[in-house]
C-alpha cells in the first residue's frame, strides 16, 4: 500500500524555484552569450522554456534550446523489456565551445544524466556542461551532481518523486510518496 | 511502454494498427539520427545481426545495414544464391547453425513466400522478414506509409493507388495491409493479367485504366515490372506495358490534384514510370529511400531483446527514473 | 494351404450395403470365407470369438488410390508398412498406384507388387499399372501382360495424361481387358509451379495457385473421351464443385465414368495451409468451403462412387522446407474411417451404411475385386469398428513410415477395432 503523497512544492513554489534558478543558471554560465539550454524529454523539456523564457524577459536576449531524448542511450535497453517509446531530439545550434545547461526534473541514480552526456557528445564539444534540476532526491548510482538545484529532498529507496507540469499534466506541482509499491 | 510487436516481425497483415502506428512513431525521432555529426547511437550495442540474403538486393540489404550500423549493432553479411534443389536443406541447416552461433536478429530475404516465418518459427532470435517471395515486404510497406503520413499528415481517407504487377508483388501485399489498418483507401491498377484472381477480397478497389487510377489517386505506388513477366507471356511487351500502364507527365498533368509519386525501386525508367516523373515534383522517391533507414532502426529497436527469455527480465526490472 | 481357425465375431451390428444388410446378430468364418451368419450363432469348437457389441461388422474397405512408394523410396514406406497401416486403418484392399522407381509399366513390376503384397500378409496389395511407359505420357504400357500378371487398373496418377489423343487410345484398349483408367485431372498449363489452391488464401500467402479450372478441364475432357470411347474412365481425386458438376451431367448421359473422392479433400478447406503448412500440401490442393459442401453433396447423392485415400507418405525432411518446394500429399489410410466418419456420419451428411457403400463395395465393384460384400460364401474380408469412439491423432503411433498428416492432436471419431483378411485376423485391437 502506498501512502498518500505530501506535497513537496506547490504551484507558486515550483514558480519561484524555477526563477530561482534560472538566475543561477545565467550567474554561473557568466552571462547568456553562450549558453544552451537543453531539457530531457519529457519534463526537462517543459522546464527548460520555461527558465529560457525567465532568462530572455530578464536579460533581453534569446537562449537557445533544445530537447534530448536520451531513450537509445540508455544502459537498461537489454534488460527493460517492451521497448520505451522514443521521443524528439532537437539540438538547436551546433554545441562546440557552449556552455550547455541540461534541464531535467528529477536527479535520483544519475543514469539519465549520465545518458545525457553520452548523447550530447555525438552532436559535439561543448566547452562546458552543466546540470540544472528541478528536484534532487539522492540516491546516486552514479559520480554525478546537479550545480543548480530547485530543492533537494530526501527519499527513501521504494519512495517517489512526481513532476507535474501544466503543459503536460494540467497543473503544477511536485509531490513525494515516500513507501511505495514499484515505481 | 506500449504494444509490443512480439518476437519477430513477419509481415503487416497480423500487426494491428496500434503496433504499425508505434513503429511509425519511433520511426520519426529516429530520422534526427542520420542527420548528426555522428550518426550513430549505442542503443545496439553488442547485438548481432545477421543479414541473410538468398536473394539479390542491394538497396534493402543497404538500407538494413545502415540502420544496424546506425544502432551500433554487429552485423554480419551472408549472400546465397542456393539452387532451388538444396534451398531447402539450406534453411533447416541454416537455422541450425544461426542458433549455434548465439545470434540475436536475423534478417531474411528468400525467394519462396514463408521463408521468414520458417525461419522465425525455428530459431529464437527475432527474425525480421526483408521480403519472402511474393508475400510480404513489410519493411518496404512501413516506410511507404511513413513517407505517405509526413506528407500528409494522416493516412485516414487517404486515396492511396498500387499501380503495376500486383500479383508477384510483396511491396503491394504489405502497402494493402498497412495502409488499410491505418484508414487509407487502397485501389490498385494493373492488367489483369497481373492482378490475382481474387484481388476484390482483400478490399480495394480495382481500377483497369491507369486514367482512372489517377483521377481517383492522392498517391501512386508504382512497382517495379520485372522483365520475366514478360517472358513468361504475362504481357506482350514492356513498350505496350508503357504506353497503356506506364506513368507518364501528360498522364499526371490530367491529374484534377496533385499525386504523390512513390516507387519501391529498382526504377524500370520509360516502363512503369518515366524519367520526368520519377525526377519531377511530386516524386517522393528519395524520401522514402531516407525513411526506410529511419523504419529499420524503428524495428530494429522495437524488437530487440523481445525474446521470450527476456519477457521474464522484463517484468522484474525498473525503469530508470 | 495354411489351417484357418474358425473366427465367431459375436453381437456386433451387420452392415453390409452390397446385401441390404443392417441388423444385429454374428458373424461366423470357416476356411477363410463367410460361412454364416445373423441372429446367435454356437461357438463351433475352437474357434476364437470376438465380442462386436457396440461395435459396426462391415465389409472391409477397398482403397483404390494409394501410393506405397516400393520400389524407389522404401525410406518413406514399404509395401509391408504400408500394407500393415492399410489393415490399420480397416482397409483389408488397396491398390498401389504405379509411380514408384521404376514405374511399374510392365508385368514383371506388376509382380513384383503382387509377390511383396502377398509376404506382407496384412491388407491384399493390388497393382495399378501406368498408362504409359515410364508414365512419360508418349506411348502405352502393355496393359494386356500387366492385367494377366495382376494389374486390376491402369493410370499415370501422380500426373495427367496431357495427351488427349493418348487418354483416347488408353479408353479404346482397356476395353479389351475390362479394366478402369484412372485418370489425374490436371491441365498441367494452368496448373504450373502451383503449391495451393488459387483464392483468397494463396493470394494473401503468395503462393502461387492451382484454379480449380485446371482439374475441371481435363474432368471434361476425360468424360467426352468416354463418351467417345466407351471406355470406363475414373476420375481420381475430385475435388471441386465444378468437377461434380460435370461428372453429374456425363452420369445423366450414361456415359461410363466413375469418381472418387479423398478424405481430406471432404473435411479440410484451403484455410489449412494458413502458416505455411505443408502437411496441408497436395494435388488437387485443398480447395473452398463451397468445393468441399459441394463434394461432400456428390458422395451422398453418387455422383462421387468411391472414398479414397490417396495415401502418400512423404519423409520429414522432404516436408520441413519452404511451401513452394515442399512435395505434395498427405498420409491416410490411417485416418480415412475416422475422418469420414466425423466430417460425413457425425454431421449427418450421409449414414454409416452410404459410407460403408462408399468405402468396400463401391470400390470392389468399380475395380473388379473380391471383398466389398458380407455374402455368404464370400471371401471373409471384414472390418469391425467403433463409429462413436473418439481418439486423437497421433502421427508417431501410427504403422506407415509417413508422418505427413494434417490431422495431428485433433480429436476424431471412429476406430478400427479389427480387420480381417481371408478370414485371418491381420489387426486387431479390441479385447
Amino acid at each position: 500500500m502506498a501512502t498518500a503523497p505530501t506535497i513537496v512544492l506547490n504551484a507558486r513554489a515550483l514558480e519561484r524555484t524555477v526563477a530561482r534558478m534560472a538566475d543561477e543558471i545565467v550567474e554561473r554560465a557568466d552571462g547568456t552569450d553562450n549558453l544552451v539550454l537543453v531539457g530531457i524529454q519529457r519534463r526537462g523539456v517543459q522546464l527548460a522554456d520555461r527558465i529560457a523564457h525567465l532568462i530572455t524577459q530578464r536579460e533581453v536576449a534569446a537562449v537557445p534550446r533544445g530537447a534530448l531524448d536520451i531513450t537509445l542511450y540508455r544502459d537498461d535497453l537489454q534488460t527493460v523489456g517492451p521497448r520505451p517509446i522514443v521521443g524528439k531530439t532537437v539540438i538547436p545550434c551546433s554545441i562546440d565551445g557552449k556552455t550547455l545547461c541540461i534541464v531535467d526534473d528529477v536527479l535520483y541514480t544519475g543514469r539519465t544524466i549520465r545518458a545525457a552526456l553520452d548523447e550530447l557528445a555525438d552532436f559535439g564539444r561543448p566547452s562546458r556542461i552543466m546540470l540544472a534540476v528541478l528536484v534532487d532526491r539522492g540516491g546516486r548510482e552514479l559520480p554525478i551532481h546537479a550545480d543548480v538545484v530547485g530543492r533537494t529532498v530526501d527519499v527513501p529507496p521504494g519512495g517517489r518523486v512526481d513532476v507535474f507540469v501544466s503543459e503536460l499534466d494540467g497543473r503544477d506541482e511536485v509531490t513525494m510518496v515516500v513507501a511505495g509499491e514499484g515505481t | 511502454m506500449s504494444a509490443p510487436l512480439g518476437k519477430d516481425l513477419l509481415g503487416l497483415e497480423h500487426l494491428s494498427a496500434e503496433q504499425i502506428t508505434l513503429i511509425l512513431d519511433t520511426a520519426e525521432p529516429l530520422r534526427e539520427i542520420s542527420e548528426r555529426a555522428i550518426k550513430k547511437v549505442p542503443t545496439l550495442r553488442g547485438a548481432t545481426v545477421v543479414n541473410l540474403f538468398f536473394e539479390a538486393s542491394t538497396r534493402t540489404r543497404i538500407s538494413f545495414e545502415f540502420a544496424e550500423k546506425r544502432m551500433s549493432a554487429d552485423t554480419v553479411n551472408v549472400a546465397t544464391s542456393a539452387s532451388s534443389v538444396i534451398k531447402g536443406e539450406t534453411l533447416v541447416d541454416t537455422a541450425k547453425n544461426l542458433e549455434a552461433m548465439k545470434i540475436d536478429m536475423v534478417v531474411i530475404r528468400h525467394a519462396s513466400s514463408g521463408a521468414a516465418r520458417f525461419l522465425a518459427e525455428r530459431i529464437e532470435s527475432n527474425v525480421i522478414n526483408a521480403g519472402d517471395g511474393t508475400h510480404e515486404h513489410p519493411t518496404q510497406g512501413l516506410l511507404d506509409m511513413l513517407t505517405l503520413r509526413r506528407r500528409f499528415g494522416t493516412l485516414v481517407g487517404k486515396r492511396v493507388c498500387i499501380v503495376g504487377d500486383v500479383l508477384h508483388s510483396r511491396v503491394a501485399r504489405s502497402n494493402i495491409w498497412g495502409l488499410t489498418k491505418l484508414g487509407a483507401e487502397v485501389a490498385v491498377c494493373g492488367p489483369r493479367s497481373l492482378l490475382p484472381t481474387a484481388i476484390a477480397d482483400f478490399g480495394v478497389q480495382v481500377f483497369d485504366r491507369v486514367e482512372q487510377a489517377i483521377e481517383w489517386a492522392d498517391a501512386l505506388n508504382v512497382l517495379r515490372l520485372q522483365l520475366e513477366r514478360m517472358t513468361a507471356g504475362y504481357i506482350p511487351s514492356l513498350r505496350e506495358y508503357n504506353r497503356v500502364f506506364g506513368i507518364t507527365r501528360e498522364r499526371l498533368d490530367r491529374a484534377p490534384r496533385d499525386i504523390l509519386i512513390m516507387h519501391p525501386g529498382p526504377m524500370n525508367r520509360g516502363v512503369e514510370i518515366d524519367s520526368e516523373v520519377a525526377d519531377g515534383p511530386h516524386s517522393v522517391i528519395l524520401d522514402q529511400v531516407t525513411n526506410g533507414v529511419a523504419v529499420r532502426m524503428a524495428v530494429l529497436y522495437l524488437l530487440a531483446g523481445n525474446a521470450p527469455a527476456l519477457a521474464e527480465a522484463a517484468r522484474k526490472a525498473t525503469a530508470d527514473d | 494351404m495354411t489351417e484357418h481357425r474358425d473366427v465367431l465375431l459375436k453381437g456386433g451390428r451387420l452392415l453390409d450395403p452390397s446385401s441390404n444388410l443392417d441388423g444385429v446378430g454374428d458373424l461366423l468364418i470357416r476356411n477363410g470365407k463367410v460361412e454364416a451368419l445373423g441372429g446367435t450363432i454356437g461357438t463351433p469348437d475352437g474357434a476364437e470369438v470376438i465380442n462386436c457389441a457396440g461395435q459396426v461388422v462391415s465389409p472391409g474397405f477397398v482403397d483404390v488410390h494409394c501410393h506405397l512408394r516400393e520400389p524407389g523410396r522404401e525410406d518413406v514406406e514399404t509395401i509391408l508398412t504400408g500394407a500393415r497401416a492399410a489393415a490399420a486403418g480397416g482397409f483389408t484392399a488397396v491398390c498401389a498406384m504405379p509411380n514408384t522407381d521404376p514405374v511399374t509399366d510392365n508385368q514383371a513390376a506388376v509382380g513384383f507388387v503382387l509377390k511383396q503384397g502377398r509376404a506382407a500378409n496384412a491388407a491384399r496389395v493390388y497393382p495399378i499399372g501406368a498408362i504409359s511407359i515410364g508414365q512419360q505420357g508418349e506411348r502405352l504400357a502393355e496393359f494386356g501382360e500387366m492385367v494377366h500378371a495382376g494389374a486390376v487398373a491402369v493410370s499415370d496418377d501422380g500426373r495427367p495424361v496431357v495427351s488427349a489423343q493418348l487418354m483416347r487410345t488408353a479408353l479404346e484398349y482397356a476395353r479389351t481387358f475390362g479394366i478402369p483408367v484412372a485418370d489425374h485431372c490436371e491441365e498441367p498449363t494452368l496448373a504450373a509451379g502451383g503449391a495451393m489452391h488459387e483464392g483468397f488464401v494463396s493470394a494473401r500467402l503468395g503462393l502461387k495457385g492451382i484454379p480449380a479450372e485446371a482439374e475441371e478441364i481435363m474432368a471434361i475432357r476425360d468424360i467426352l473421351l468416354a463418351r467417345l470411347t466407351g471406355g470406363h474412365v475414373h476420375l481420381c481425386h475430385m475435388s471441386t464443385k465444378g468437377s461434380v458438376e460435370l461428372i453429374r451431367w456425363g452420369k445423366e448421359r450414361g456415359i461410363p465414368v466413375t469418381a472418387e473422392a479423398c478424405p481430406h479433400h471432404l473435411s479440410l478447406t484451403d484455410a489449412a495451409v494458413e502458416g505455411y503448412n505443408t502437411n496441408a500440401k497436395m494435388n488437387p490442393p485443398l480447395r473452398t468451403a463451397v468445393d468441399v459442401e459441394a463434394v461432400q453433396q456428390a458422395v451422398k447423392d453418387g455422383t462421387i462412387d468411391v472414398i479414397a485415400t490417396d495415401h502418400a507418405p512423404h519423409h520429414n525432411d522432404d516436408k520441413q522446407r519452404e511451401f513452394s518446394d515442399a512435395p505434395n500429399g498427405i498420409i491416410g489410410l490411417e485416418t480415412a474411417l475416422a475422418v469420414n466418419v466425423t466430417w460425413l456420419v457425425k454431421s449427418g451428411i450421409i449414414s454409416l451404411g452410404t459410407l460403408i457403400e462408399r468405402m468396400a463395395c463401391a470400390p470392389a465393384r468399380l475395380f473388379g475385386l473380391p471383398g466389398g460384400t458380407l455374402r455368404r460364401g464370400t471371401a471373409a474380408d471384414i472390418t469391425v469398428f467403433d463409429p462413436d469412439q473418439a481418439w486423437t491423432v497421433d502421427p508417431k503411433a501410427f504403422l506407415t513410415k509417413g508422418r505427413n498428416t494434417p490431422y495431428g492432436g485433433r480429436i476424431l471419431h471412429g476406430r478400427v477395432g479389427c480387420t480381417l483378411v481371408d478370414g485371418r485376423i491381420v489387426f486387431k485391437t479390441m479385447g
